[in-house]
């Protein structure tokens, strides 16, 4: 697979119609981001995979953002699974990308990761590498959903306490990308303070990722505190599914439910 | 255009969680925690999430500061030292060796703990050895 991506990025660095590609490197003995450019050695190049299928991902469209902030009348490339492409079509809705100026390296995600990340769509629109797995059912959501009420509450709350207020969650999120951030809203969660009890600005995040999560999984890694956020912004995504039959990037020219005015939109059919 | 990944560790406290400092033509643009990293995992605190800022931050002290006058006035390395020197020789001759402490820390190498500890010990000659953490 990794050869397939090879030639691709050669081929777009080649003919010069991306000034740069976006994606994984192995470097002194770590995976780490990287932007490739034309003449540099891909022999370093990484698909994400350390010890286990896709162990070591990191958020590609955050970089891209970054790097296109200063570039911006350049083109690039990036390396994209499945939720990162979701990621993309919801940058692109955002308007944070333009998809004038990005051109992906899509490959699929082995059956062990799809299961593991319990993903309905572990594979790009666009592939240039990979065969297509099949989509998980979330069952975490369902368990999640089978406990009463005040089991739910006391699990959240238990859940909660454990946070540091380390914004991990937030700062490794592709899909976050504001300039001003209503967790360092001073009248919201005070700064220099340690964190409250139960911090619910957990709550108050779910609902800025409603419509636009991808369910990349990068915050559950990225939490010291093993805080099960991914089934969180799961269960966001899926009433925001059920309620207005929206489902974050999955369709390139999406707009978003959250961001019309006018009358409510129509409830799907059932 | 040049979009680098550092490899290093954070400076903040004595874990030493793997991270890359991520920079744009030379500029610090963000802190990314290592996933291969053993001590981490793709972890970081609060203080560790923001270590590229205090680098190239307007506030950061780039000179010694010394008070004169009751204000505080930068002045160079020779004379910041000097004084310190002198000042500590006084303490410890009018009141004593354990009328000083000294404070280690985590944002140092283990090699400069060392030092600092044996010129506590060694060179004023006091055990009063303490570590920034209990500050």
């Amino acid at each position: 697979m990794i050869d397939q991506v090879k030639q691709k990025i050669n081929e777009l660095l080649s003919a010069g119609s991306v000034k740069g590609v976006v994606a994984l490197a192995h470097a002194n003995s770590h995976v780490t981001p990287c932007l490739f450019q034309k003449d540099d050695d891909l022999s370093v190049l990484s698909l994400g995979d350390n010890k286990s299928d896709g162990d070591a991902r990191y958020p590609l469209n955050k970089v891209l953002i970054k790097i296109a902030r200063q570039y911006p009348d350049d083109a690039f490339g990036i390396l994209v699974r499945g939720c990162d492409e979701r990621g993309l079509y919801g940058l692109y809705r955002l308007k944070q990308l333009d998809p004038e100026k990005v051109v992906t390296i899509g490959i699929s995600c082995p059956q062990s990761l799809a299961v593991q990340c319990e993903c309905k769509k572990p594979w790009p629109d666009d592939m240039t590498a990979g065969e297509i797995s099949d989509g998980v059912e979330q069952k975490q959501v369902q368990d999640a959903e089978g406990k009463d009420q005040s089991q739910r509450f006391t699990y959240w709350t238990d859940q909660f306490l454990k946070c540091v207020k380390c914004y991990g969650c937030r700062d490794i999120c592709p899909m976050c990308f504001c300039h001003e951030c209503s967790l360092e809203c001073e009248d919201l969660v005070s700064k220099g303070d340690l964190p409250v009890d139960i911090p619910v600005f957990h709550l108050t995040r779910a609902m800025h990722m409603a419509d636009r999560c991808i369910d990349c999984g990068l915050c559950d890694e990225a939490c010291p505190s093993d805080i099960p956020l991914r089934v969180l912004y799961k269960k966001t995504a899926q009433i925001m599914n059920t309620e207005f039959g929206f489902t974050s990037g999955i369709d390139k020219n999406e707009t978003s439910p959250l961001s019309l005015m006018g009358p409510s939109p129509e409830k799907p059919e059932k | 255009m040049d979009y680098q990944n550092t490899l290093t560790t954070c400076t903040y406290c004595g874990c030493g969680c793997t991270l890359f400092l991520e920079s744009i033509d030379g500029k610090l643009t963000g802190t990314i925690p290592c996933k291969t990293g053993p001590v981490n995992e793709g972890k970081l605190c609060i203080k560790g999430w923001n270590v590229h800022e205090f680098v190239q931050s307007d506030k950061r002290l780039k000179k010694p500061l010394l008070r004169k006058d009751g204000e505080l006035v930068e002045v160079s390395w020779e004379e910041a030292l000097d004084f310190t020197a002198t000042r500590l020789k006084e303490i410890k001759e009018k009141n004593g060796s354990d009328a000083v402490g000294f404070c280690a820390s985590a944002k140092v190498t283990n090699e400069e703990n060392y030092l600092m500890q044996k010129f506590a010990r060694a060179g004023i000659g006091t055990n009063s050895v303490d570590h920034c953490a209990r500050l």
